[in-house]
């Protein structure tokens, strides 16, 4: 049978907050854009979100954009790049407006303003007093920006694929992308997306750890694809650990709640953070809070008959805040751990949550490889927000900046593509022999017999990372994972499925999923066993300090040969002075 | 703990069934989520849809022991055995628990579920006192996942002409909405025996709601502006 092929001007593959910006962008300029989603595009991760998105509106207390942009780079622990942070917090204002204009339902303030309330990592003045810089709705943010977006691309007519699973990217042999083999998962039956730009928001890889606050879609399908294609994955080993996960469960409770005013307690009963951070306590950054929490439960002062969690008290806000600000998180303490958060305290651990690493970019979204001497785009590819490093987040990323990531260089990247289209008006030959590696990709599970299950692998995979590549890191651990995942990796070749039906069959899909995950597994556990120090998210215990004369600079993933390089970190923003790395404390 | 899940696969089944599973270890606080989870490792071909897990996403949307629901929510411990897993009535029925959304999802494009505003934009939000803003409390919380309106007698009957009720929940999310400037032509849209008027309070919807959300007040208050709107 041939192969159905459709042709469109943009790709978009991901309908997450990154996707649906870029592609309303697109859609207004009548751009013919095709989106591409596994899942129906509320069904995406961004509807998780919950403690809202950061801009220096100033509706609370005073605010700047210049004071943003220092809380996020002293956040990244000085490995983000600072033109694209300047970018970013510049842009903000005018993005939380934009998308109140949309009509996201944001919670209000008396004056008829946009709320916003405190978050971890936030000051005024450069490293001052306490801000208050996230936009909220309610604790269902992201669902609010999520659905607003998915509904204004309804306005603007934009063509969806829903429920088809992105294999490979085609590539021709000078480097441009030329679209995507995309599957179809209805009827099983494969579809070549013709683009002469493609554009990857496929989000992060949360499903790498058995614990995490991440939905089962989360298996990093974009970064393995980028990495197919010969493309390094920049700063792998900086994995969020959100501090305040529902222990053994997962689920998220944002850090909103410490911005209401929650605070965490030991089996002592003592407010911990303060010795951890006694300026920000609670709201110190998240690498900060998480590491605290550990280390409470390593020397013994966990709460619970294992003494393997610590506990968010959140009864002191009294029903009406909690009814008022965190309803979602309320629902789901309910639902999952049936006690009262206005009763009871919560127990919590931190969670596997982001991926700051990724798809290297610059602030248009272009993907970046590098040359001998500087940088090189690839032609026709671009890719944002949790998939991509641009990198605003750098080794730690700061609570309500992802939603603003997602939104800020979605629009940056629909607006290049728009140039980009302008120049390239044609639709470039098809390369046949890489649409034949990509259906052979997708043949290979077609294969018959006996071997090991996908289900097993993937818990392994989860187990593995969580115990070689958690919060805390050593050499000796992290050689030991790496061998684990290599070993996974030879194995998947012996993974056979017994269903190869084609309607709906998810099992192909998961199979599929499982190929990305090791893949970025791999590149995570060898990026940081590569970095020999503690910066942000990556604390290794053989290397505590931070050292900024060897270690100032982005690492770079190669999957062809397994092989590091590394680039340096832009510390010079677009207009404003460089904030120099100095030691981070809260 | 004892399933009985209907089973349909159009390239190999010429008509559904129902498979019986049986799960040996129930874990304290598994979900039916976790549990299907566990029965698709014991038969890969088990087919549902799910992702967040905790109730945001609305993709594991189905009829459980003769009730709507989303699995992610609902504990095993909680029903009655053998626990009877349908797909949501009312749809057609691509493979399992797998239903075809398009229907419902023409009916959520139809009521413009976005804000029109047909004023120059100010530089600033656009302001919105708490109040108003809290008018949109019960309603923007929709996921989607679709439990109320195929849960609905007036929507298996016309499912072609009955907005449902998760539609028109969201076309009150915008008439409630303070900035919204298309009321008129919102009301004017709705207009005729079946869109709207189908509903009769049957209520099946608000008994569903995973959000714990009310379709049958939003359409009483449509009805409401409707009837202001005429006279």
């Amino acid at each position: 049978m041939t192969l159905a092929r459709r042709r469109f001007d943009a790709l978009v593959i991901g309908a997450g907050g990154g996707g649906l910006r870029a592609a309303l962008q697109l859609s207004q300029a009548e751009a013919d854009v095709a989106v591409v989603s596994k899942v129906f595009p509320t069904r995406s991760h961004t509807v998780a979100a919950q403690g809202g998105i950061t801009a220096a509106l100033g509706n609370v207390l005073p605010d700047n954009w210049h004071w943003h942009m220092y809380d996020t780079v002293k956040g990244s622990d000085y490995l983000g790049d600072q033109d694209a942070i300047e970018y970013m917090c510049r842009t903000a204002s005018k993005i939380v407006y934009e998308l109140e204009h949309a009509g996201v339902p944001f919670s209000r303030l008396d004056n008829g303003k946009i709320y916003q309330r405190p978050f971890g990592g936030q000051s005024q003045n450069f490293g001052g007093d306490q801000a208050a810089r996230t936009c909220a709705a309610a604790d269902r943010t992201g669902h609010a920006i999520l659905h607003t977006l998915y509904q204004q691309n309804i306005q603007a007519k934009t063509h969806f694929f829903d429920e088809y699973f992105a294999i490979d990217l085609i590539k021709d042999e000078e480097g441009f992308i030329l679209g995507a083999l995309v599957l179809e998962i209805e009827t099983g039956e494969p579809l070549l997306i013709e683009a002469k730009s493609t554009l990857l928001a496929t989000g992060g890889a949360g499903q790498l750890f058995r614990t995490n606050t991440n939905a089962r879609i989360n298996t990093g399908d974009g970064l393995a694809m980028a990495a197919r294609a010969g493309i390094p994955l920049q700063d792998m080993e900086f994995f969020q650990f959100h501090p305040t996960g529902i222990a053994g469960r997962g689920m998220l409770i944002t850090e909103g709640a410490r911005g209401e005013g929650g605070y965490l307690i030991n089996k002592n009963g003592e407010r911990f953070m303060e010795r951890y951070a006694p300026h920000a306590k609670d709201l110190a950054s998240r690498d900060v809070v998480s590491r605290a929490i550990s280390i409470e439960v390593r020397e013994g002062r966990g709460c619970g008959p294992n003494g393997d969690h610590v506990m968010l008290k959140l009864d002191h806000l009294g029903r009406e805040v909690l009814n008022k600000r965190l309803p979602g998180i309320t629902d789901t303490i309910k639902t999952f751990l049936n006690i009262d958060p206005a009763e009871e305290a919560v127990p919590i651990f931190p969670t596997a949550h982001y991926t700051m690493g990724g798809i290297p970019t610059n602030r248009h979204g272009q993907v970046i490889v590098p040359l001998e001497k500087g940088e090189e785009v690839i032609p026709g590819l671009y890719a944002v927000g949790e998939c991509a490093c641009v990198s605003v987040h750098g080794a730690n990323r700061l609570g309500g900046n992802s939603l603003l990531d997602i939104v800020v260089f979605g629009r940056a990247a629909g607006n290049d593509i728009i140039e980009y289209l302008r120049e390239n008006r044609y639709h470039r030959p098809m390369d046949e022999s890489s649409v034949e590696q990509a259906m052979a990709h997708l043949a290979r599970w077609d294969q018959d017999g006996e071997g090991e299950s996908v289900a097993e692998l993937r818990r392994e995979l989860q187990t593995i990372m969580e115990e070689y590549c958690g919060v805390f890191r050593t050499e000796e651990v992290l050689k030991q994972g790496m061998e684990k995942v290599l070993e996974l990796e030879r194995r998947m070749a012996n993974v056979r499925l017994h269903d190869h039906s084609k309607v709906f069959n998810t099992a192909r899909i998961e199979a599929m999923e499982l190929e990305n995950l090791i893949e970025i597994g791999i590149a995570t556990v060898a990026s940081a066993l590569a970095r020999e120090e503690s910066r942000g998210a990556h604390s290794r215990m053989d290397y505590p300090e931070r050292d900024d004369a060897r270690w100032l600079k982005h690492s770079l993933f190669f999957k062809q040969d397994q092989r590091m390089d590394y680039k340096p970190v832009t510390l010079k923003p677009l207009s404003v002075d460089s904030f120099p790395p100095k030691e981070r404390v809260y | 703990m004892k399933f009985l899940i209907y089973r349909y696969n159009p390239e190999t089944d010429s008509k559904p069934y129902m498979q019986e599973f049986v799960l040996e270890e129930v874990k304290p606080g598994m979900m039916l989520r976790d549990a299907l989870l566990e029965l698709k490792e014991q038969d890969e071909s088990l087919v549902f849809r799910h992702s967040c897990g905790e109730g945001v996403c609305g993709s594991d949307a189905m009829n459980i022991n003769g009730t709507n629901g989303l699995a992610c929510l609902i504990p095993v411990s909680s029903l009655k055995e053998p626990i009877e897993v349908r797909p949501v009535p009312g749809m057609p029925v691509i493979r399992d628990l797998v239903v075809d959304m398009d229907q419902f999802f023409a009916h959520y494009r139809a009521v413009k579920p976005y804000l029109i505003v047909n004023d120059p934009e100010p530089e600033m939000e656009y302001l919105q006192s708490p109040r108003e803003r809290e008018k949109l409390d019960g309603l923007y919380e929709c996921i989607l996942c679709g439990c109320c309106s195929t849960t609905c007698p007036s929507f298996w009957w016309n499912p072609e002409k009955f907005r449902g009720p998760a539609a028109l929940l969201q076309s009150y999310r915008f008439l409630a909405d303070s900035r919204d400037q298309a009321t008129a032509e919102r009301l004017e849209d709705l207009e005729g025996p079946y869109k709207l008027f189908r509903c009769h309070s049957i209520m099946n919807c608000v008994n569903v709601c995973p959000k714990g959300l009310n379709p049958t007040a939003a359409i009483n208050s449509i009805k409401k502006m409707m009837v202001k709107d005429m006279v």
